[in-house]
């Protein structure tokens, strides 16, 4: 095996997929990063400002030259404002996700997108009456426009703290974020906020802004939480299932459509209308009918509550077209890369892009409404089975790696299954187990690959390392992609890697639940956006226990970060309480007061504090060391 | 003579010595105006990669015993008074033996001209555009004994802390 190529990727298929666009001549993105290098220190660093014309100004990390910018800022606070400014984009992207499920189900209710609908009544029930919206005598469609407009309000400036952060955190942690002034009332109004006070002349005090970053991260949590409830109510709870991952789950025999990037309201409704064009792919010669399969988050989406495989994740994501199975490749927006569209232009593979704020120049674009989502669907599907007929079968290689994969662990889900042990008093088996040592901690996996790190290996490291310990292991978004992939969200997972105390829990839990084994080795929640489930279950047990999250033994672990999303998830994972592992170094270090205070200072007003560790071995080590800490203070044995 | 000397342990990869260059190689020695101008004006100096993480400039070393002034059969580069090997563009004819003959690879050829191109040492300049605009001072002009002296203050002050424990 080519060691150029396994410094890329731990995964095979993206192996094998690498050497094929290397013979064919097909620019990859780590070829894209290795012509990048090196990078910028400053942009590394962090202490580099364009945010006045008066710029672009830099500070010298050596001390020899200027040590402060034009109008006066330094390096510190110059740090802050680009921070803060990542947080605004990744809460912008969550809760723009969530302001589009909202608008859905108002439309729905409105009657006038007739193609949606409430899937999930008990959801939705459930949701109102977290809200304080009263239920009685209201009809399914009335309290989905009441929830719908509650979450709209969300979005804009209130006298009181956005319902999606106040009616989901722990009381203790709502009182914290209201004694450090950290607590949001509008969550487009923070974005605002944040747009202000880090433009120029505006806030210079590092601390000032870091709090003011943590209170926009908070609203990011609020559009998490909000997206995955909506998601619920309009197209289900998920519910455990078992399917595949990895490329071999593309069909010679069937005309294959991959969905990318995050929101259901479209995926969800290709996947519907699917089998109703397998007879027109029949005709087209695709025996098999239509297959679709998910890349990213949408993928996570269609899988946790579908069981749609998944066929790659994140940085790989061009390697599902490179195999010369793709027919259609349709996306909405996050994450999805330009460059799609150059390695599409080497096959038959039609780009289609959907949404009006997310076009590629070189992608086919065919705008999605909710109004007709199930016209534009079959519209869709449609190009995929007309590409397929200009699919060259000679061009086709489908790496044969397809591991089973347990998905769709719901907060309801993981309560249900605890339930069986114990069904008035759900938590108490957990709680029991954590107290007893059979499981040390929880950790939480999130995130995505990042190109400076080899494919997953971040991940697998840390994961391995975690489970031999014990250590309940929880993941969401291309943090489950990669375990997906690998296949260590499945039982022989457990069986291979599990400490004897988790194996024996996920045993009892698997046998109760009727799977004749034990539960996956990690439990996959589903996207990006439900890293609000795994909080939810923190929250759970945090308020069974009377205590906060911040003394619970659960950690995170964001092993290859990327986005701006990532950072702002980060950012209220540390709020809510949890010691967080970020595995690439974030640019901060250029500011050390505020690498300090993310790293060190902030554990004393919150709990929680960045881990920053390349080295998944030592990561692997903080984290233990992060639970054990946990547990002395619980008084439990460590 | 002055040298341009590169302190490895000062640069960040930021890429400013690679535009200064090529700006002070324009016509118009404006920035704004330089991109689009033909023949496009190139660098003269890189900064390359090591992995796993070190950012390095190569630039010509003005060899006294140039390779490259061996190699060129046309006579189009030769040494000033000051020491500065210079490429006669007029008189080069493109054989680039000068290319493959360099240990440091930063003979280019001009995409536009079809010559040879290298570092001329800013000759209308009293700094070499590169080292003006290095932001931590990773390249520096001095001479070999100014240089050298630097290296040896900062030895000297090591072996005594090293001698101290």
């Amino acid at each position: 095996m080519d060691v150029k190529v396994l410094q890329k990727t731990m995964d095979p298929a993206v192996q094998e997929m690498l050497l094929r666009a290397e013979q064919m001549g097909i620019e990859t993105v780590w070829d894209r990063y290795q012509a990048q290098l090196p990078q910028c220190g400053f942009g590394e660093l962090g202490p580099c400002c364009r945010f006045c014309l008066q710029g672009p100004c830099r500070v010298d990390p050596f001390g020899e030259g200027p040590q402060r910018g034009i109008c006066g800022a330094d390096a510190n606070s110059i740090v802050a404002r680009n921070l803060a400014r990542a947080i605004a984009a990744g809460t912008a992207a969550h809760s723009g996700h969530a302001k589009h499920l909202a608008h859905t189900l108002l439309r729905w209710a409105e009657g006038k997108a007739p193609d949606y609908g409430v899937k999930d009544e008990a959801k939705l029930r459930a949701v109102a009456s977290r809200l304080g919206i009263p239920l009685d005598g209201k009809d399914v469609r009335q309290l989905a426009r009441e929830v719908a407009e509650a979450a709209l309000a969300d979005f804009s400036e209130k006298e009181t703290p956005v319902a999606w952060v106040a009616t989901t955190i722990t009381q203790k942690r709502l009182e914290k974020a209201l004694q450090h002034g950290v607590v949001p009332t509008g969550i487009d109004s923070v974005v605002s906020e944040i747009m202000h006070r880090t433009s120029y002349g505006v806030d210079a005090d590092t601390v000032n802004l870091l709090l003011g970053g943590v209170k926009c991260a908070l609203a990011d949590f609020a559009g998490c939480h909000m997206a995955t409830d909506l998601a619920d109510i309009l197209f289900g709870t998920p519910k455990p299932l078992v399917t595949a991952a990895n490329m071999g789950v593309l069909k010679r025999d069937a005309v294959n459509i991959a969905v990318h990037g995050h929101n259901p309201v479209l995926s969800d409704i290709i996947v519907q209308v699917a089998p109703e064009m397998a007879d027109e792919a029949r005709a087209a010669g695709a025996g098999e009918g239509v297959n679709i399969v998910g890349i990213c988050c949408t993928g996570n989406e269609v899988m946790s509550r579908h069981g749609v495989p998944a066929v790659t994740h994140s940085v790989s994501q061009e390697m599902a077209i490179v195999t010369g199975a793709l027919d259609a490749l349709v996306v909405d927006y996050q994450c999805i890369m330009p460059a799609l569209a150059g390695v599409a232009e080497c096959f038959h593979t039609r780009l289609i892009t959907t949404m009006p704020i997310s076009k590629i120049s070189g992608a086919t674009y065919v705008e999605f409404h909710e109004d007709h989502a199930r016209e534009t669907a079959r519209q869709i599907i449609r190009m995929g089975i007309e590409a397929f007929a200009r699919r060259d079968p000679s061009r086709v290689q489908i790496p044969s790696y397809s591991p089973q994969v347990f998905a769709g662990f719901s907060t309801e889900a993981i309560v249900g299954t605890l339930a069986l042990i114990n069904s008035e008093d759900p938590l108490k088996p957990l709680i029991d187990q954590i107290v007893a040592g059979n499981i040390l901690g929880v950790c939480l996996f999130a995130g995505c690959n990042n190109v400076k790190v080899p494919q997953d290996s971040g991940f697998l490291t840390v994961a391995q390392e975690l489970a031999r310990h014990n250590v309940l292991l929880l993941s969401t978004g291309c943090g489950s992609g990669a375990f997906a992939r690998h296949g260590l969200l499945n039982p022989e997972a457990t069986e291979k890697y599990a400490g004897e105390g988790l194996k024996a829990v996920l045993t009892a839990l698997g046998q109760a639940a009727g799977l004749g084994g034990p539960l996956p080795l990690i439990l996959h929640m589903g996207s990006c956006v439900d890293n609000s489930r795994a909080a939810d279950v923190a929250t759970a047990v945090a308020n069974r226990l009377g205590v906060d999250v911040d003394q619970l033994p659960v950690v995170a672990c964001a092993a290859e970060a990327v986005a701006e999303k990532a950072v702002s998830i980060g950012t209220w994972a540390v709020t809510l309480g949890l010691p967080t592992h970020v595995g690439v170094i974030p640019p901060v270090l250029g500011g050390p007061l505020v690498a300090q205070i993310l790293t060190q200072d902030i554990k004393g007003l919150f709990g929680g504090y960045f881990i920053v560790e390349t080295d998944p071995k030592k990561a692997a080590e903080a984290l233990l060391e992060a639970i054990r800490e946990r547990r002395r203070g619980l008084g439990l044995a460590a | 003579m002055k040298e341009i000397f590169v302190r490895l342990d000062r640069c960040v990869g930021c890429h400013t010595c690679e535009i200064a260059c090529a700006v002070e190689h324009s016509q118009s020695k404006d920035l704004f105006r330089a991109i689009s101008e033909h023949p496009v004006p190139r660098r003269r100096l890189f900064v390359e990669w090591v992995a796993p993480g070190q950012k390095i400039p190569v630039l010509c070393r003005h060899c006294t015993d140039a390779p490259c002034m061996h190699a060129c059969i046309s006579g189009a580069i030769r040494r000033t008074p000051e020491g500065v090997v210079l490429t006669d563009t007029d008189k080069c004819i493109g054989c680039w033996t000068c290319v493959m003959v360099c240990p440091y690879g930063v003979i280019g050829r001009h995409p536009e001209m079809q010559r040879a191109y290298r570092c001329d040492r800013c000759p209308d300049r009293e700094v070499p555009a590169c080292v003006a605009s290095c932001p931590t001072r990773a390249l520096v002009y001095r001479t070999v004994e100014e240089f050298s002296a630097g290296v040896r203050q900062t030895a000297a002050a090591e072996m005594l802390a090293g001698e101290r424990g």
